[in-house]
């Protein structure tokens, strides 16, 4: 009996599942940044994308790589990334705050008349 | 001096794996010179511009680095979660706060793991970094827990810094 096929589809399998849900996240971070009131709010959602959304694609690749040298650059890659995004998050965000933006603080909820809102 | 040596001859090691990693070219004599070239000049640019320190060369506490992003990459996923759950929802509700953290961190290097991780976990940017704090806005109350903060500090304190270093001056670490 050969296993090395089955090996290799469950591999396919649960990389692609790594992959698939990482772009699930982007979506929905991508979602949030149009959803999302203000500049500060949006930030958030968009945090979303640069940390969970990545980090899962290049899980899902590192599988497809193996034990190879990619797969060496592709961690080194997840590490730059984790490293990276939260200093220019910061920057951008510090920018804002420095040259005025007001963040919104009151309570927004905008669909509170409707009836989803009246059940929640 | 003998951990400037000690800092140098880390970087040296790191560099050289590091490139032959990135290269792939194990065994092409001319390359792997080039390659040595390039890890001496960065080595005495380091060197001349006097940075052999534990904060320019970090890589000998890379262990406790990577137990504290371990137990980051937790709480990152945990809060990943919360955010898309509240802004997927059909009833969005939101009230974002601008909050103010006490930081007790000395280091540089602790009060920036600090700042970032707070900025790395999505609810919560660090806006602005003051001399005993940081103002942090939050997409919602519940991600502005300050003891939430506390238990990230205390722990990026124990990755950068160790338990028993409380405060050096630089260079004499």
């Amino acid at each position: 009996m050969d296993y090395g096929f089955w090996i290799a589809l469950g591999l396919d399998i649960v990389s692609a599942a790594f992959v698939i849900t990482g772009a699930v996240f982007v979506l929905a971070g991508a979602i949030g940044v149009i959803r999302l009131p203000d500049f500060y709010t949006r930030m958030h959602a968009a945090g979303v994308t640069d940390t969970l959304g990545a980090e899962l694609i290049v899980i899902g690749l590192m599988i497809q790589g193996g034990f190879t040298l990619i797969t060496v650059k592709l961690a080194l890659l997840g590490v730059f990334v984790f490293l990276t995004s939260p200093t220019a998050t910061h920057a951008v965000a510090n920018a804002a705050y420095k040259s005025g933006l007001k963040p919104l603080l009151t309570r927004y909820r905008p669909h509170a008349g409707s009836d989803d809102g009246g059940a929640a | 001096m003998a951990s400037r040596l000690f800092y140098g001859v880390l970087l040296a090691l790191v560099l050289s794996v590091l490139w032959l990693l990135l290269s792939g070219y194990w065994f092409k004599p001319l390359l792997v010179g080039f390659g040595v070239l390039a890890v001496v000049v960065a080595l005495v640019t380091t060197a001349r511009m006097g940075l052999l320190d534990g904060e320019s060369v970090p890589f000998a506490r890379l262990p406790h680095y990577l137990k504290y992003w371990s137990w980051l990459g937790a709480e990152i996923f945990k809060a990943n979660i919360a955010v898309v759950r509240i802004s997927m929802a059909p009833d969005l509700n939101i009230k974002p706060v601008m909050t103010r953290v006490a930081v007790t961190a000395k280091t540089d290097m602790a009060r920036t793991t600090y700042a970032n991780s707070i900025t790395l976990t999505p609810g919560t940017v660090t806006v602005e970094v003051e001399e005993t704090g940081f103002l942090v806005h939050a997409l919602t109350e519940e991600f502005a827990d300050q003891d939430a903060f506390r238990d990230i500090e205390r722990r990026a304190i124990e990755a950068v810094e160790g338990k028993d270093v409380l405060e050096k001056p630089r260079g004499e670490a």
